[in-house]
């Protein structure tokens, strides 16, 4: 099937107008050798019944899998909302005039995002929580000219990853790993104590990747003496829950809000966000919409802040992200007032409580988290490999194998629940360990 | 054009007031419209040596950032605070309310090489067309 | 001036921020509740409820479908924004998108099959650009430009030779330099040649033994071919340097010329451009970079395996520059960008480029006697005007750029490239029909005839919007960030 719309007769016309003779005298000004004279290895065009039967994806049906992508319930409204084109089908807003839905849209985004961190502004997204990590470190070598990086290890393997390599070019900037206790699973903050000076920006994950949440008191007495310091929130949903990360003092709050109204979807797309204190807005990468008014003096948002920004500073923006992931921005935004402040908060305790439950069938049948510190709806244990594969056979998928981003937790693997899962899928299993 | 004659002017559209060893400098008349409306000044901290012809800050309009460069070199003693939260007053008075540092000059003959105001109408002049 | 019927209208409606509307308990939603409540022990859970409206679903639903109202899509009406590809999306490709949705990436089986379709897409997009391998994983255009300039560092600095220079002709889009800056490069800006083609004989003059690389846009941001570009890549070659292309203009040379054959050594594509990927207000996009033989080994990871049919990832590979996303990228793009290429087939993408530049070479010929084209030369998917006629009458692209969407259309990419003055960068898309086209057409000279005439009247536009102009200098001397600082 093809989308193009030209009639014998209308080709006709466009050929005329233009002032040549056949369609393909329109390429004229590519040298002749460039022309691709073969045909491309591509299948035959298909029709929608065809594509639908090639494109058929099955789903295991029990799922205990967190790790930085969470399943929560998702109602209805967000895709029917979100679906209507005239959000999904149009570009980024640079003329305020035709594009006040996104605009609009997106400063509620930003309000309600920093609402719920408890900071000052948020931007307008980033790509996932591995790049809003990065984009804080460069952030912080930029504004505060920062040497160290440090990084507690109980953060999502996969942000110190793309950390690591978006750190790569400054080669006068070291990325130090805070180890965590292996009893509580919580960052150890005893050996950050001596270390941290005004050269150096911290980021701590809460709850972090084991699913423990950190002593945040503790953690923002050490790391407020650094030049930057700020939380990394893996999980949005525990904002229902846990007391605001603002609350603590950090100068930059960012992370991961997939599980605000986004689907898995096989791990993308995700919804990066970055929220900072006053101090660092022309500072923050990332597009920004503020709100403004037209002559009349009606209310009215546009881009603001685009001095920052790759298209005008061009080599010295704050950072090259033009793209950003807009339309997941509008789903959290839709999502959070579907579901309410009350809504919110019984979405988390129910993973919070799920957690529980399936922590207890599984220490009654011998198996014990791995750490001992509070967690919030995630935790560790142990699973060899053999039999995490012999579950997924059978369509039940325990959780997220961790063995190799953490040699030390042999056979590790993070069990999530959340409010999608029940009491029978616990149940389920169970009888199959 | 607004060129006062009791100052000097640089080729980057600065203007530099001197009393003793002291440079005050902003931007001048004709810098300000063609950068249309000042929506923020980012100026250094005081006590920051600066040389000659370097950056000292940027303004910003909505749609373009532009350096502001040193006339003279030398250590910045004040900075202009009002136009963080007021940038409109480089528009609205650019040699008086919008004044943007003072330096203590290292080298006062530095002064010898900007031009005066007859120069710079000049030189603008020649640069508008 | 009257204005023609706008096909487009807005309600005029002013839809308050939603915050205008909480209050304690309106929201009546039911979440699901599996489980009983127990003791949280050790989790310090404030009592206070999170900062969030308080609202009705039904308020949530009227709110959002007027914010709606208030935007322009692509199926409202053409979208001729230059450099952006603003082509129909098909929805199709959201419906097998969403099948996708509940599959973790925990989930081996279910991946094992996802991984197997996005494998193909790569495959695909490796034989439309005459490339040999490629990495899925960036986030969009930028990220993929980013990831490529990362792969060079990583190559040179794998050869020894730790080269801190990349070339970027004056055309190119921004996001160019910003991507060398974050991975430590410094950039040189290359003049154009008059005719607006980058010249092997002025290129020359820049290449010196810290050059990693030139960042070339092919059909660069003027819509030209850049016809030197075997010489270029050459001439690069011979100094050890890599050319890289930005691939946001493929869809003016796929099916019909291929980067890989240009001696394009590295490229990125923009998926939500060139493959009909809706572009959601401003993403998700999707930023795949693909690489000849030589840079294979610096791909990020992970990448995509196989064995008995069990497609998985792959993470040994030492030499990559690493990571570059949390997970895999914009997967449910990828996904859409496949159905997409399924829908068209072989021919059917060599149908899309060749229809493109038709229906842009109408519009220009159309076009060109009313208005001032700076580069005669032969264009292909874009072009770009200028204000210069208009501007000796007071009037700027800008003025005209609001005039547009009284008439129905979303404005073309304005003052951009700069090397025009007041660019008018217009792209129409191979999926605008004949009538359609002409319409805008018909518009373009009403605005240019107006320009001449009643000149004042056009500093007023837009005044069928939901709003007139936007202060932007309000908003960036005010700050308004979010709804507590209003």
């Amino acid at each position: 099937m093809s989308f193009t719309c030209e009639t014998r007769a209308s080709l006709e016309t466009l050929l005329n107008t233009i002032g040549i003779d056949k369609k393909e005298d329109v390429f004229s000004s590519i040298p002749e050798d460039l022309l691709f004279k073969g045909k491309l290895n591509i299948p035959e065009p298909m029709d929608e019944e065809k594509i639908r039967r090639k494109m058929d994806f099955p789903v295991s049906g029990t799922i205990f899998a967190g790790g930085g992508i969470y399943r929560h319930h998702i109602p209805s409204a967000v895709d029917a909302l979100t679906a209507r084109q005239e959000f999904f089908t149009a570009y980024t807003p640079y003329q305020p005039e035709i594009s006040q839905g996104t605009l609009q849209s997106i400063f509620e985004y930003q309000s309600m995002m920093a609402d719920l961190t408890g900071m000052h502004a948020s931007n307008a997204s980033m790509y996932d929580g591995a790049t809003a990590l990065a984009e804080a470190a460069l952030m912080a070598i930029r504004k505060k000219h920062v040497k160290k990086v440090f990084v507690s290890r109980a953060t999502n393997p996969s942000y110190r990853a793309v950390l690591q390599t978006y750190l790569a070019s400054h080669v006068d900037v070291a990325i130090i790993e805070i180890p965590f206790d292996p009893k509580t699973g919580r960052t150890d903050m005893n050996t950050l104590n001596e270390t941290i000076d005004k050269d150096s920006a911290v980021f701590i994950q809460n709850p972090n990747f084991f699913g423990i949440c950190e002593p945040m008191k503790e953690v923002s007495e050490t790391a407020r003496n650094a030049g930057m310091w700020g939380i990394v929130v893996n999980e949005a949903i525990s904002l229902g829950i846990l007391e605001k990360p603002g609350a603590f003092g950090p100068d930059i709050v960012l992370g991961e809000a997939q599980s605000f109204g986004n689907p898995v979807s096989a791990g993308g797309p995700l919804l990066g966000f970055m929220c900072v204190k006053k101090n660092l807005l022309r500072a923050m990468p990332g597009r920004v919409v503020g709100l403004s008014r037209d002559k009349n003096n009606t209310q009215s948002f546009c881009l603001t802040l685009a001095t920052r920004e790759q298209h005008i500073r061009r080599e010295k923006a704050t950072s090259n992200i033009c793209s950003n992931q807009g339309l997941c921005a509008l789903r959290a935004a839709v999502y959070l007032n579907l579901i309410g402040p009350q809504g919110l908060r019984d979405t988390a305790l129910q993973c919070a409580f799920g957690a529980r439950y399936l922590r207890d069938q599984l220490m009654d049948k011998g198996i014990n988290t791995v750490f001992s510190g509070p967690f919030f709806h995630e935790f560790v244990i142990r699973m060899d490999t053999k039999k995490r594969k012999d579950l997924i056979k059978k369509g039940i998928v325990p959780g997220v194998d961790i063995q190799n981003v953490y040699p030390e937790i042999p056979d590790g693997l993070l069990v999530n629940v959340t409010e999608m899962n029940t009491k029978k899928e616990c149940a389920c299993l169970i009888e199959h360990l | 054009m607004n060129i006062p004659t009791d100052l000097r002017y640089t080729k980057d559209h600065e203007w530099v007031r001197i009393q003793e060893n002291m440079a005050t400098i902003g931007i001048t008349d004709y810098a300000q419209s063609e950068l249309g409306d000042i929506v923020f000044v980012e100026l250094p901290e005081v006590n920051t040596s600066v040389k000659k012809g370097g950056v000292f800050g940027t303004l910003e309009s909505v749609k373009a950032v532009s350096d502001i460069y040193t006339p003279v070199s030398g250590v910045i003693t004040k900075i202009n605070d009002q136009l963080e939260d007021e940038p409109e007053l480089v528009n609205q008075n650019c040699y008086d309310k919008a004044w943007m540092i003072v330096i203590r000059m290292d080298d006062p003959a530095e002064i010898t090489a900007l031009m005066d105001a007859s120069a710079y109408e000049k030189y603008a002049g020649a640069e508008a067309k | 001036m009257s204005y023609r019927a706008s096909i487009v209208s807005f309600p005029e409606i002013k839809e308050p921020l939603l915050n205008k509307r909480t209050s304690r308990d309106k929201n009546k939603i039911m979440t699901p509740a599996p489980f009983d409540a127990c003791d949280l022990e050790g989790l310090d859970t404030p009592e206070t409820l999170p900062e969030i409206p308080d609202v009705s679903q039904v308020e949530t639903i009227r709110h959002f479908t007027r914010l709606s109202r208030l935007n322009f899509g692509i199926d409202q009406g053409m979208y001729p924004l230059g450099s952006c590809t603003m082509k129909h999306n098909p929805r199709i490709c959201e419906e097998i998108a969403s099948k996708m949705a509940r599959i973790h990436p925990a989930d081996d089986m279910a991946m094992s099959g996802i991984l197997e379709k996005v494998f193909e897409l790569s495959g695909y997009l490796e034989e439309i650009c005459g490339m040999d391998a490629s990495t899925l994983w960036p986030a969009a255009g930028a990220h993929g430009e980013l990831t490529a300039i990362m792969i060079i560092k990583k190559a040179l600095y794998i050869r020894g030779e730790p080269r801190r220079t990349v070339l970027i002709p004056d055309t190119a889009h921004g996001t160019n330099p910003a991507s060398c800056a974050v991975a430590g490069f410094r950039t040189v800006n290359i003049p154009s040649g008059d005719d607006g083609m980058l010249k092997a004989s002025i290129l020359k003059e820049y290449l010196d033994g810290d050059v990693a690389g030139l960042m070339i846009t092919n059909p660069n941001t003027l819509g030209i071919f850049e016809n030197e570009i075997r010489a270029i890549a050459a001439m690069l070659h011979e100094n050890g340097s890599y050319l890289y292309m930005d691939g946001a203009n493929l869809n003016a040379i796929m099916g019909i010329t291929r980067p890989g054959d240009m001696g394009v050594d590295i490229m990125h594509l923009n998926l939500h451009k060139t493959f009909g990927t809706p572009h959601g207000g401003g993403g998700p996009g999707s930023g795949p970079v693909l690489v000849k033989k030589g840079l294979v080994p610096f791909l990020p990871l992970p990448d995509i395996t196989h064995t008995d049919n069990r497609f998985s990832l792959g993470w040994n590979r030492d030499t990559s520059i690493g990571m570059v996303h949390s997970s895999t990228g914009n997967m449910a793009v990828l996904i859409k960008a496949l159905t997409y290429i399924y829908s068209l087939g072989a021919f059917g993408i060599r149908q899309a480029a060749t229809m493109a530049c038709i229906n842009a070479n109408y519009l220009r010929a159309r076009l060109s006697p009313m208005f001032n084209l700076p580069y005669p030369g032969a264009t292909l998917h874009e072009f770009v005007l200028s204000d210069r006629d208009q501007g000796k009458n007071q009037v700027t692209t800008m003025d005209m750029a609001k005039a547009l969407m009284d008439y129905g259309f979303h404005p073309p990419t304005v003052y951009f490239p700069l090397v025009v003055h007041g660019a008018i960068m217009i792209e129409p898309t191979e999926t605008e029909p004949l009538e359609e086209l002409e319409r805008f057409a018909q518009a373009m000279q009403a605005i240019a005839e107006t320009a001449q005439e009643h000149q004042e009247s056009l500093h007023n536009n837009p005044v069928t919007c939901p709003c007139e102009r936007v202060d932007e200098v309000w908003a960036a001397r005010n700050l308004v960030l979010t709804w507590d600082m209003e």
